[in-house]
Parts: structure tokens; C-alpha cells; sequence
């Protein structure tokens, strides 16, 4: 019996002590109507050794590709020591620190998640995290039509520039709370917010304006003007930024004058293997005037009876298991394990590892886009910088070329036809991270030409 | 000593450099570079190891000790389940590749989603929620698609028992619904006379758990589905305690209409000191169309003798979903060790783990009534866990259930869940799991029997407790009101 230790003596010993005949008598309270019946297909369990092969052959299935998406889930580097650490039984099998005294590794270590994030990203207080960037988006958004108590909209402005399956999570998430998204276009030529789609006028009430950095398309919003922008109209500024980036790029915290107020991602980057898109890690922060508002574990430092400092949940009262209809969110669990990766990997990395994977991501996704937009018929779309993911045209469709290259096994980008059919089926979303070599970016082209070469099927 | 405090100016931890590609291309406008260097620790991989190491030898685990915390299922998280997970094929695909470079990954999601079809009784099953209360969320926003679907649009409310989940009120506020509170009678059941009170053309649904989070089955199931139904409501299961009757009975033949299960309890993938967790939804054909997206859907086998092959269902596919609630497609690193921890069980093994999680849990509450501590439903026949309360011991010799638990923990073990279910006072929630052994159990009474007579005896003892641990107890009011959230701002 797999991870049942019961010897048959032992298991009558415990029946007699209980005064029941057999383990069905423990049963008795089920109704008869309700028993299962045997299963239509029933199934004889693995040992380790089958289970073991099955897993390698199916693992080994989806191995040895190369991969030049993006989109939101990024493959860089990751430290040995950020695994082997992080599934220490100690941390892996552990639970939610609810008995501070007995979880302080984990307490402190989340204490030091925070510390860094809300230094990367030159905030005030981050949270202990939430699922994934996009749920944390929709978490931000709630948090802002709390947060913001001149605004009586519930009003959000949501540019298309932000990650449309983010979008489309936080409809499916705040729809049912009177919350309303209004999409703000985007420069065609440019590939960032167009300043022209934002007719504020005064007295207009929006609660919030979201703000990415970067873009979906890779490009670089006027992070300075918006933040200003939204502030003069009495919005608050939400942030939705990758981390990585972030060691490059100017900080939410010192947007504009006074700083995003909000700031959310996806926090996979930072150590966190792409696992077919989870389990990722949502990052929230906000300034200190907001901390009540915000949802989530948060963990603070404090003292013990002998005055020895230690680590404890907090402000707990803004939580569902305390405050229940009235909760901040019904987040229960958060992503112990995969904040324990990126805080292990933040410490490893350094404030100038983390810098340097960024500018090798920089500048290898621009050696990337040297590379294709060389090959006949391939050009770059949007005039904007761009951090390390760019929208490139083809002449051919891209969901096609994309199919094609599955047979090389590369992962060529995402199609954007689906979710940006202004711009056409050709349009191509490419990445390319510090681990991208030279010669992968020469195989991935060379695999292009070939595939833009073959005609029309 | 925290990371920071270690970190020395200039220290660079080589290994991990990136080598600089030499292709300079400088496009970044400088009003939006960074201006100051990101403030980070400053250390040396050993650093970091030993650090980090350290910190985890402060917690307790299942790995290092008992764990009867009620409600949570703190079972053996199987080592197979992480390492055959943690595969550079499964680690290394990225979400938006092509379904053909993803089929090994797709066959285990599906299979995971027949097995739990199978075993809860339902018809279609959608594994993306990424926690449980993310599944709870998606159950009641189908439930409400459902009547919205059909022009219901006066049902405002969903019922919740008063000794639910602080997750399951939250969850129907979320979905925009008001929340009423059923309450329980002495034995543990819903009041259905209360129920048939409230019951009416504005009810959605009702959100239960069963067995309860008493830790006693529902014996009046049957009847709550029929009077719900007949109402035009619908009812959604709280899996958090699927793990008592797995292969006994059936959610979906007790009526209800959609499930949420959580894989990190019944399906022992690890807490991870939090999460993440996974929260799949599975739902009778009523609610199918609803179940949010994406899910796998397997393409049989041609007439030309093409392989069978797995592929997404998405927007297109399923019209009236209730949409995506995460980025990608939920938790799929922990969705596979769910699925390697349900193949290594199998169908026998399932109603195993039933088996020997009720028995652990009637030895345990058996030893403990013995022991002179009293039952909040002595009447009753555990599930797989059950509730003490020592509302007399804290009346008689002051010493709260709280201290009880701080005291468990210099005898080893972490306590179990203290102050809920909220309806019981001074009551502790125990859950063995099935994969403790007598011994354990046994130590566990023997334990509580202990600080019950230091209790009499040097209360300040228990009281005090922990003494043994890496820390004496906090200062929570301290911390809420002196709050010290980011050492880089103390």
C-alpha cells in the first residue's frame, strides 16, 4: 500500500481500541444510497520504477526545443542552488506559517522577499505574493477601486498594450463587481499607448490607469508622462511590469513626480522555470499609504517575549479567515515554494546579476531582430525601444511559419493575429533572453529563410 | 540574521555572471533607464547556501514532524511526485508552444482530468484554477453563468453554513452575490429546518463541504440537494476534505453540481510554506459549459492512422465558459505530481487512503477521549479528522487551546488547527492523514497528556510556551502596529 504504513496487527489493535469489526464500520454514517460502487475502469497503481518510466518517456516527448517566445513567461537563467534549495524537504513540505514559532525560516525568508522586491521595484511594501502576474493584476485593479475613495467610477483605463490574456483574466475576475475596463488604444506606428486615445477632460472620473513596462509588443511606455497624466485626473497608477526589466529600467516607485502608486507582475523571471506557464508567482506592492489595502499574507518583523526579533504573519484582519464576505480577497494560499526560488535567486544574482541578465537579454534580442529583419521579407513593426521582445511582420502567415518550425522543434514567437487583428496575420510576437547563444539565433534564422523560402503549401 | 546583514559592498558572486554579448545597442531613451543600482544582497554563493539552509531548518515540516493540522491534510508528499516533475522536458516548454511539443505534458493533464472525473462523479473537469480558493471563485461564477444563462437574474444570494471556510463567503462576494448563513445543529449537521426557511426564488446556491469542516459526514445530504434543487438552486462541494471519502462515495451522486479539489490536500502535492497549490473544478453536465478555460481535449485517432493527440480547448471551444483566471494554464508543475501521486495510488489506492485516513483519525480521537480531553461531537463518528475542545481546561486551569498548541511544539509536533471551525471554542481541529503511522499517533496522545498535567501543575509552563524553539512567542500586536515590512525601509 503506497504511503500507508499500517501492519495488519496494527491496524486490528486500532479497530479494537476504536470497538469497530472492520475499517468499513467507520463508514456507517454514509448513507447506503450514497456508497460508491466499484469504478467502470479501475486501475492498479504504479510502483516508483513504472511510474518512473512512463513520466521519462512523456518528459522526454517535449524536450530539446528551442525557444524564442515570450509573451509573458521568460526562460533565463537559474542558479543550481535556487532548486536544490527550494525543494529542501524543510521548505517543500512545510505549510502556511500560521504557528510563527515553528515556520520562521519561512516567515523570515518571505520578510526578505518583500525587502527585495519592494527595492527592485523602489517601492514601500510588496506582499507576500499572489498566484500569477495576471491574477495579481486583477487583485490590483480591486485594490485601486478600494484604494481610491474620490473616485466613485469604478472606472479602470486598460491599454491594449498590456498583456491581452492579463486583460481577459481580470474581466473574468472583477466583471461581477460593477468594475468596468475601458481599453485605451495604442500607436500604430509606435506600439505604445497613443497619448491622442486619452481625451481626459475635467471633472472625467476613472479610478485607475494601468501602466506596463514594458509593453506586450516589448516597446517602452512614457511611463514619466502617463504616471503625471493620471495623477492630475485624480487616478491612481497601477504598474504592471516585468522584474527583470526592472533592473534596467526606471523604477515604478520614482515614475513621473510621485511614483505608481500600485505595482504588480509576473515574477517567474526571477528564477522560475517556464513548467508550461506555472506555477509562476504574482507580485503586488504598493506604497505605505495603501498597505491596508492590500490583499494577501504580508509578514512583518517584530519581537518575542524575551525581545529577540522574529517574523509573523500580519495585519491578518484585512484576511478571509478572519474577515470572511468583508475580506480584502479570498486568497488563502499564496506561492510559498516559487517566492522562496526567486528570493534565493535575487540573493545569488545580486543587484548586478540581475542587471546584467537583463542587458544580455537586451541586447541579444536586438541581435535578434539585426538577424531576422536581414531575412527578405521580414521587417520590424513598431518604431519604440524595446526591452528584449519585439513584433517582427513576415510575408507569410505567422501561425503557418510558427507550425512549420515546430518540426525543427523551435518555438518561433506567438502569432498576435488572434488577439490584434489590426495587425494583420503575419504579425509575430520574438524573444530572445540572455541564455539565447549566438548560434541559436543562427539556427532560428537560417530555419526562417528555409521555411519563407518553401512555397505556398 | 537576515540576508542583508550578510551582504558586503562590492561582493559579487562570479559564478553566476552573465557574459556581456559585446553587442552594445544602447536604444534605451535615458529618462527611462534606471538611475540608481538595484539594492540587493551582496553575497557569496556559500553565503547563500548556508543562509538559506539554515532558514529552513527553523521550520517545522511534514518531512521533520507530525502535522495534524485540520483541514489541511499534511500527508506524505511522495519524492517520486517532485522529481519526476521537475524534468527538463516538462521545466522547459514554454506555454505558447505548439500542442505537438507538448503532448507528453497534455496526456498526463488529461488523464489527471478523467481521474478526477472518475472519482468525484462528474462529467467534465478543468484543471486551471491555481489554488483552492481560485476554484471556489470559478464554482460559484459558473453557478451564477448558469442562472445567468437562463435570464435568473434575481438570485442574489448564496447560502453558506456558519462552520464554512472564511474562503467560501469571500469567494461568493466576488462573484458579486450576498452571502447567508445556514446554520449548524448540535451534531453537526445543517439545519434543514433553518434551510427550508431561507430558501427561495433569490437562492443561486448553496456552498458545503462535506464531510464538514466539523469533521463529521452530512448525513442529510440527499435531502439539502433535493430542496436546493427544487428551489432552482445549485450546489458547489468544498473538496477540502475530499480525502475522507475518496472511493466511498461521490460528490457528484450526492447531487452536487460542481467541485473544487484541492490537489496540494487529497492529491499530496507539497504546501510549499504556502502554496502554490491547485484548485481543478469538475462539474456535472449542468455546469460543463461553464468550466473556465483551458482544458485539455484529446483527438481520437483517424480513420488514416494518425496517432491520438491532445489539444486545447479554448475560447472557441467552449463558448459559454466563465473564462481564464490565470495567464497560461494553472499550475502544471503541481497538476503532474498530483497526477503521478493519483497513478502510484490507482483506483484501490484512493479508497485506501479513505480507509486508513478515517481510522487514523477515530484511533486518534478514541486515544484522546481516553486520555480525559473532551470531543465537541462525541456522538459522532470521525471522518478524517475531528475537533477537541478545551473550553473546561481553559475555564478550570487557564490555559487556552492556543497554549496547548504552542506547547505541542516543543514536544516536536506542529499543532493542529487552533480557533476553527469558529463555532467551537477553544477547540483544536486534528487530522493525522493516513500516511502516520501508531507510533506517531500514540507519541501525539501522550503529548497532550503531558501538557494537560503540566497545565495542572506549572501552568506558566504552558503558558509560556515554546521554549525550545528558534524563537519564544511573538508579539503580534507589535507587529501589526509598529509595521516592518522591508528591512530596507525600517
Amino acid at each position: 500500500m503506497p504511503f500507508i504504513p499500517h501492519t495488519q496487527s496494527e491496524t486490528a489493535s486500532m479497530l479494537n481500541a476504536i470497538g469497530a469489526q472492520q475499517i468499513d464500520d467507520l463508514f456507517e454514517e454514509i448513507p447506503q444510497s450514497l456508497r460508491a460502487d466499484s469504478p467502470a475502469n479501475p486501475q492498479d497503481g504504479m510502483g516508483e520504477m513504472e511510474i518512473g518510466q512512463l513520466m521519462r518517456e512523456r518528459a522526454a516527448a517535449d524536450d530539446g526545443v528551442l525557444c524564442f517566445a515570450g509573451g509573458g513567461a521568460y526562460q533565463h537563467h537559474i542558479p543550481a542552488a535556487v532548486w536544490e534549495l527550494a525543494t529542501r524537504g524543510e521548505f517543500y513540505t512545510a505549510y502556511t506559517p500560521y504557528q510563527a514559532e515553528a515556520s520562521q525560516g519561512t516567515l523570515q525568508m518571505l520578510y526578505e522577499y518583500q525587502s527585495m522586491v519592494s527595492s527592485l521595484m523602489a517601492m514601500d511594501v510588496s506582499n507576500a505574493s499572489l498566484y500569477d502576474g495576471a491574477s495579481a493584476l486583477a487583485e490590483a485593479v480591486l485594490m485601486a477601486v478600494r484604494a481610491n475613495r474620490r473616485s466613485k467610477s469604478k472606472r479602470i483605463l486598460m491599454p491594449k498594450t498590456v498583456n491581452p490574456t492579463y486583460r481577459k483574466v481580470v474581466h473574468t475576475l472583477v466583471r461581477h463587481q460593477g468594475i468596468e475596463l475601458v481599453e485605451l488604444d495604442y500607436d500604430i506606428e509606435k506600439g505604445v499607448v497613443d497619448p491622442g486615445s486619452l481625451n481626459i477632460e475635467e471633472g472625467d472620473d476613472y479610478t485607475a490607469l494601468v501602466i506596463p513596462l514594458p509593453g506586450y509588443f516589448g516597446t517602452l511606455e512614457d511611463v514619466h508622462g502617463l504616471t503625471d497624466m493620471a495623477h492630475k485626473h485624480g487616478m491612481l497608477v497601477i504598474g504592471c511590469v516585468n522584474p527583470v526589466a526592472i533592473a534596467l529600467l526606471s523604477p515604478p516607485g520614482e515614475w513621473g513626480e510621485k511614483g505608481a502608486d500600485i505595482v504588480c507582475g509576473e515574477g517567474q523571471p526571477l528564477g522560475i522555470p517556464l513548467s508550461s506557464g506555472g506555477p509562476f508567482l504574482g507580485f503586488l506592492c504598493s506604497t505605505k499609504a495603501l498597505v491596508r489595502q492590500l490583499p494577501g499574507r504580508l509578514i512583518g518583523q517584530t519581537r518575542d517575549l524575551e525581545d529577540h526579533p522574529g517574523f509573523a504573519l500580519t495585519l491578518q484582519a484585512r484576511e478571509q479567515h478572519i474577515r470572511r464576505s468583508k475580506a480584502t480577497s479570498n486568497i488563502c494560499t499564496n506561492q510559498g515554494l516559487m517566492v522562496t526560488a526567486a528570493t534565493i535567486f535575487m540573493s545569488l544574482m545580486g543587484g548586478s546579476g540581475l542587471k546584467q541578465m537583463a542587458s544580455g537579454s537586451h541586447q541579444n534580442s536586438h541581435k535578434l531582430a539585426d538577424r531576422l529583419t536581414a531575412v527578405d521579407g521580414v521587417t520590424q513593426n513598431f518604431t519604440s525601444p524595446f526591452f528584449h521582445e519585439l513584433v517582427i511582420n513576415l510575408p507569410k502567415p505567422a501561425d503557418e511559419v510558427l507550425a512549420a518550425l515546430v518540426w525543427q522543434d523551435i518555438v518561433g514567437g506567438i502569432a498576435l493575429a488572434e488577439n490584434y487583428p489590426e495587425l494583420g496575420e503575419n504579425a509575430l510576437l520574438v524573444c530572445a533572453t540572455e541564455l539565447r547563444s549566438d548560434s541559436d539565433i543562427e539556427r532560428f534564422t537560417v530555419a526562417l529563410e528555409a521555411v519563407l523560402a518553401e512555397e505556398g503549401e | 540574521m537576515l540576508i542583508f546583514e550578510r551582504s558586503e559592498p562590492g561582493r559579487e558572486n562570479r559564478a553566476q555572471r552573465i557574459v556581456d554579448s559585446g553587442y552594445s545597442l544602447d536604444t534605451i531613451p535615458e529618462s527611462l533607464k534606471r538611475r540608481a543600482e538595484v539594492q540587493l544582497p551582496e553575497v557569496s554563493e556559500l553565503q547563500a547556501v548556508r543562509h538559506y539552509t539554515r532558514l529552513s531548518q527553523k521550520n517545522f515540516s511534514i518531512d521533520t514532524n507530525f502535522y495534524p493540522l485540520g483541514s489541511c491534510t499534511m500527508k506524505y508528499n511522495p519524492r517520486s511526485s517532485n522529481t519526476l516533475a521537475m524534468q527538463s522536458g516538462f521545466l522547459n516548454r514554454h506555454p505558447a508552444s505548439d500542442a505537438a511539443l507538448g503532448q507528453g505534458v497534455m496526456a498526463c493533464l488529461y488523464e489527471l482530468q478523467e481521474m478526477l472525473q472518475q472519482v468525484t462523479g462528474m462529467e467534465a473537469a478543468s484543471l486551471t484554477p491555481a489554488a483552492g480558493a481560485q476554484g471556489e471563485f470559478a464554482g460559484v461564477a459558473m453557478i451564477r453563468a448558469y442562472h445567468d444563462a437562463r435570464d435568473d437574474d434575481d438570485r442574489n444570494e448564496i447560502l453558506v453554513p456558519d462552520a464554512a471556510h472564511g474562503t467560501n463567503p469571500a469567494s461568493a462576494v466576488m462573484c458579486g452575490y450576498k452571502v447567508r448563513e445556514i446554520p449548524t445543529n448540535d451534531s453537526g449537521d445543517v439545519d434543514v429546518a433553518a434551510l427550508r426557511e431561507v430558501v427561495g426564488p433569490q437562492t443561486a446556491g448553496i456552498m458545503l463541504t462535506n464531510p464538514s469542516t466539523l469533521g463529521v459526514f452530512e448525513r442529510r445530504i440527499e435531502e439539502i440537494a433535493d430542496i436546493m434543487h427544487k428551489a432552482g438552486g445549485l450546489l458547489y462541494y468544498d473538496g477540502a476534505n475530499l480525502n475522507a471519502i475518496l472511493g466511498k462515495t461521490r460528490p457528484g451522486d450526492m447531487g452536487f453540481d460542481v467541485i473544487h479539489i484541492n490537489v496540494h490536500k487529497t492529491f499530496s502535492t507539497p504546501h510549499g510554506g504556502g502554496g502554490p497549490g491547485a484548485g481543478p473544478v469538475v462539474a456535472n453536465s449542468r455546469l460543463a459549459p461553464y468550466l473556465p478555460i483551458p482544458m485539455v481535449k484529446k483527438i481520437d485517432a483517424d480513420s488514416s492512422g494518425q496517432a491520438a493527440e491532445y489539444g486545447w480547448m479554448d475560447e472557441n471551444d467552449c463558448p459559454e465558459s466563465i473564462g481564464r483566471l490565470s495567464a497560461w494554464s494553472g499550475n502544471v508543475g503541481i497538476l503532474l505530481r498530483a497526477y503521478v501521486y493519483a497513478k502510484m495510488l490507482g483506483t484501490d489506492g484512493m479508497e485506501r487512503v479513505a480507509d486508513y485516513s478515517v481510522l487514523n483519525a477515530n484511533y486518534l480521537m478514541k486515544k484522546m477521549e481516553q486520555a480525559g480531553f473532551s470531543l465537541a461531537i462525541p456522538e459522532r463518528r470521525a471522518t478524517h479528522e475531528f475537533i477537541v475542545t478545551l473550553k473546561r481546561e481553559a475555564k478550570e486551569l487557564g490555559v487556552s487551546a492556543m497554549d496547548f498548541a504552542k506547547r505541542l511544539l516543543d514536544y516536536g509536533h506542529h499543532a493542529p488547527t487552533t480557533y476553527f471551525p469558529l463555532l467551537v471554542p477553544e477547540c483544536l481541529l486534528i487530522e493525522p492523514t493516513e500516511t502516520e503511522d501508531k507510533e506517531t499517533l500514540d507519541a501525539f496522545v501522550d503529548a497532550m497528556v503531558q501538557i494537560l498535567q503540566e497545565a495542572k501543575d506549572s501552568p506558566d509552563q504552558v503558558k509560556g510556551a515554546p521554549w525550545t524553539l528558534p524563537v519564544r512567542r511573538l508579539d503580534d500586536v507589535r507587529a501589526a502596529r509598529e509595521l516592518d515590512l522591508n528591512w530596507y525601509k525600517q
